[in-house]
Formats: structure tokens, sequence, C-alpha cells
């Protein structure tokens, strides 16, 4: 492991038309890292992951993944997005393919992978995300809980050195919610680099290595779950974690 | 079983057999109606000589079946054809480079003109057109310059339908395949293509379902198809029958793609999706 961050942003900005969604973000992201990203909705933590995967283009600042800047215009978008996995809310399984094809058409498609090879590795990712009796399905014939697995699987399947996880259990059922997140346990577990914008914040204060609370596209506080969680400095973090607790999520 | 759900059983049962005593009363009702109203119209004797006479269907069927061929032909060559110049039409006008605006603009000007001529008129500008031109004689057959002219109309429709398709798969679908590594292509050919198909299979039969009518328009600038053999026919006997068979011909090709459109469609629906809701 090398002292040098796997992912650093560096005043990064990004509007909308007149709307700043990211005013100037700092962070720096070490391998292995678990960072949660909490705050309202349009706080800007959605954009945030979408600009480092490159499916928005910022305005302003600078994108390191391991020291190369991937947000200098012109660049190819493609090999990089490769090595960073993205895991969405509304899981954006592909309808027309089964599970196990879902899984397979990233290593065949991009890396090259033969089917047969694709299909082998995927299904035995799918052995070990519980969902090996479902590999024929097609996803709308799954759970949401499963259809999340699958979208986890499909990302893996590429070797990404970094996740990206978008509020991945907020269009879950609670009691599917778990299923999900001990994945994400097991993922820390085996060092996935991740940065994870949430609502789950008993899940966040239990798997971050930091916490960053972004209002209004700038990240106002930043530190250990435990400092965050239980003595914010920020008198708008205690505000939103106030709400929290009030709404009955913490 | 509780009595609720006995109770409920029992109304099920009998709003099922309510609703085929109405369908199968109607239908009777209006089959019959038909056969005992239509010929008791005052011109019933002469429409019957005229557009059923028996000896004269008998007589020309088989002559209309070999014409019919000719149609036949002419859709399996411009089927493939269309479809192909549609695809890369609307991948042109999805383009969104700024170096490709040429491409983009060209792609708007085909549909828009395209589809704004009847295509009987194009079947004349082009049929009679073109060869006049002065080609060779092989290049001066109607039944290129028809074809040429159905593939040119119907691909501007279809290019508009395919279009569509692809811009009802949602922005996520593309998110996802993207943030694999896939480029934009690969996007398009794996993800939102096989999709988008799937979505228009209605529409492009019922494009295909009127091209194979369409098709007999050709006769207008010469080659004998069965609409033109009809005509022969009509004129030859002083009797429309011909007409009514040729009608037949055509039902008998049209109604089972529909159905075979149908039956992929429910199949596909079956084995990717869900429950049906009722």
């Amino acid at each position: 492991m090398s002292d040098q961050p796997k992912i650093l942003l560096r005043s990064v900005f990004k509007a909308f038309g007149d709307t700043t969604v990211l005013d100037g973000i700092d962070l720096d992201v070490a391998e292995g890292d678990v960072i949660t990203l909490i705050g309202a909705s349009g706080s800007g933590k959605s954009t945030l992951l979408r600009c480092v995967n490159l499916l928005e283009p910022i305005d302003d600042g600078e994108i390191f993944l391991d020291g190369v800047d991937i947000a200098e215009p012109g660049l190819d978008p493609d090999p990089i997005r490769r090595r960073i996995g993205m895991i969405f809310q509304s899981f954006n399984l592909f309808p027309h393919m089964s599970v196990t094809d879902n899984v397979a058409v990233g290593p065949r498609k991009v890396l090259g992978v033969s089917k047969s090879e694709a299909r082998r590795a995927g299904l035995e990712l799918l052995t070990r995300l519980g969902l090996a009796d479902r590999a024929d399905a097609y996803p709308d014939q799954l759970s949401g809980g499963q259809q999340q697995r699958v979208a986890i699987a499909r990302s893996l399947a590429m070797n990404p050195e970094v996740m990206l996880l978008d509020e991945i259990t907020s269009a879950l059922d609670p009691e599917l919610v778990g299923e999900v997140l001990d994945v994400i346990r097991d993922l820390k577990r085996n060092g996935m680099t991740m940065l994870f914008a949430t609502h789950e914040m008993a899940f966040a204060r239990e798997i971050s290595d930091r916490v960053c609370f972004l209002h209004r596209g700038r990240i106002l506080e930043e530190g250990p779950p435990a400092q965050i969680f239980e003595s914010p400095s920020e008198p708008r973090t205690q505000a939103f974690l106030q709400r929290v607790i009030d709404a009955g999520r913490m | 079983m509780t009595d609720r759900s006995t109770r409920r059983e029992i109304y099920e049962r009998s709003r099922r057999r309510r609703s085929i005593f109405i369908a199968t009363t109607s239908t009777i009702v209006v089959v019959a109606a038909m056969i005992v109203l239509v010929p008791m119209a005052p011109g019933w004797d002469r429409v019957r000589q005229s557009f059923f006479d028996g000896d004269v269907f008998a007589e020309t069927f088989p002559g209309l079946v070999e014409a019919f061929w000719l149609d036949v032909r002419i859709l399996l060559w411009s089927t493939p054809l269309i479809l192909v110049v549609a695809l890369l039409v609307a991948l042109a006008r999805n383009t969104r480079s700024p170096a490709l605006f040429p491409l983009r603009a060209f792609a708007i000007i085909y549909t828009d003109v395209l589809r704004g001529i009847p295509v009987i008129l194009l079947v004349f500008l082009i049929g009679f057109g073109v060869p006049a031109l002065g080609l060779s004689r092989t290049w001066a057959n109607p039944v290129i310059w028809g074809t040429v002219t159905l593939v040119l109309s119907y691909s501007a429709y279809v290019a508009e339908v395919i279009r569509a398709g692809i811009d009802s798969v949602h922005e996520s679908q593309r998110a996802a395949a993207r943030s694999l590594g896939m480029t934009s292509r690969q996007t398009m050919g794996t993800i939102v293509l096989p999709q988008a198909f799937r979505r228009i299979v209605p529409p492009l039969m019922n494009s295909f379902v009127s091209l194979q009518k369409d098709v007999a328009l050709v006769s207008l600038i010469g080659p004998v198809e069965i609409l033109r053999q009809a005509g022969i026919d009509k004129a030859k006997f002083a009797n429309f029958t011909p007409y009514v068979a040729a009608a037949i011909i055509f039902l008998a090709i049209t109604i089972p793609c529909t159905r075979l459109a149908d039956w992929a469609l429910a199949r596909q629906r079956r084995r990717t999706g869900a429950t049906t809701i009722a």
C-alpha cells in the first residue's frame, strides 16, 4: 500500500445551469478507506459520486485516481470507469438479460473474457452473494434486495479498485436492507475502497472510517464516525442529525 | 374452506359464466344478422355475381397466387433493407457530437422529406424518373425502383419508430453500462438497442403489415404483381371476384404475421417479467 491516496478531490465545482451542486469539494480517500457521505437530499452526495465516475463532467477542480487527474478534459473515460464500480439507488439491472448475463456482460464486452469464462466467474460471484439459485432468473423476478445484490455482483465482476455506492438501500423495504449491508461489510473486510452516500446512519457509524457531512455542495464537517455522530461541531450537522433522530431513523 | 372464501368462489364463477354467456350470444346475433340481412339488400344478387363468382375465383386464383410471389419477393428484399437503413438513420439522428452535425442534419431531412410525400407519389417519381436517366437495361427494371421507393419511404417511418424506442430506454440503463466501462457503442449495441427493439415490436409489425399491402403500389409502374394481375383478370372476365381473391391472399399473409408477433411478445413477457396484472 502506498502513501498516495487512492482518490483525491481538489476544489471540485459542478453546476447544473444556475444551480451550484458541488461548491469546492476537497476529499482524500486512502486505499481501503470507507468514506460515507451524509447530508440532506440535494446536498450533492449523488452528484459527487457521479462526478468521480465521470458520468458527469466537472466544471472546475481536479479528481485524482492513483495520482492521475481523471477529470482532465479529453481523457478517454472508459478505461477509468472500468476501475471504478458504481452501485445505484434504483439497481439499474439490465432487464433483458438473465442474472448471470447481467454479471457476465461487463467482463465479456469490456475485458474481452470469453462467454463461458465470464459466466463461470459470474456464477461464482453470485454464489458468494447467496444468489446461485437465481442465476437464470430475470431482474424483474427478483426482490429488491436480491436485485441490489446482483447489481453489486455485476460491479464486482469487473474487479474494481474503488466502489461508489449511491444510496443503495434507499429503494429497499426495511427488512431487505440487512442482506445488502451484509455484502458491504464483507467488502470492507476484504479491503475495498468505498465512497458511500447513505441515509443509513447506524450503518454509516458502524462501517465508516470517516464521515463527511455535505451541505449545499460543500463538505461542512468531516471526521471519524464517533465524532460526527456524538459531538458534531457544526450547528448544521447537529440540526441535520437531530432531524434524522426525530424521524426515527437513528 | 371458510364461508367467505366459498362465497367468493361462487361469486367469481357466476361472473365468469355471465361473461361467457354475453360473448357467445352477441357473437351469434351479429353473425346471424349478417347472414340474414346482407342478402336482403336490393343489390345483393348483383354483388354476389360480380364479387363472389365461384367459377371466376377458381379460374383466377392460381394465377393470382403466382403473381403474389413477386409481392413476396419485393417484401423479402425490402424488409431487411428498411430495417438497416432505418437503424442507420435513427442512430445518425441520435449522434451528439458537433462534428457529426451534417450526418444528423441529413437524417432529419431524410425523415422529414420521405415521410412527407405519399408513397404513391414517390412510386411515380422514382419509378418513372430514375429509369429516364438512361440507365442500362438491367437497371431500368421497375421492380428495382419500386423496391427502392418502398425502402426510402418506409425506412423514414421506421427510423422514427426506432428513435422513439431508443429514447424510451431510461438514461439510468446507459449510466449503468457506462459505469462498467462499456464504450458508448457497446452500450448502444448490448444494452439500449435490444431493449428498444423489444418495445417497438408492435409498431414495427404494424409497419410490416402496411408494407405488405403497399407492395401492391409497385404495380403502378409496370410489374405484374397481384394487384395488376387481378386488374387484368377483372377486365378479362368482366368480374370483380379476382379482387376479392387477391384480398384473401393478402389476409392469408398479414393475419398470421400479426398473430406471430403477438405470440412472440407474450412469450418474451412471460420469460423476463414478474407476474402480469389481470
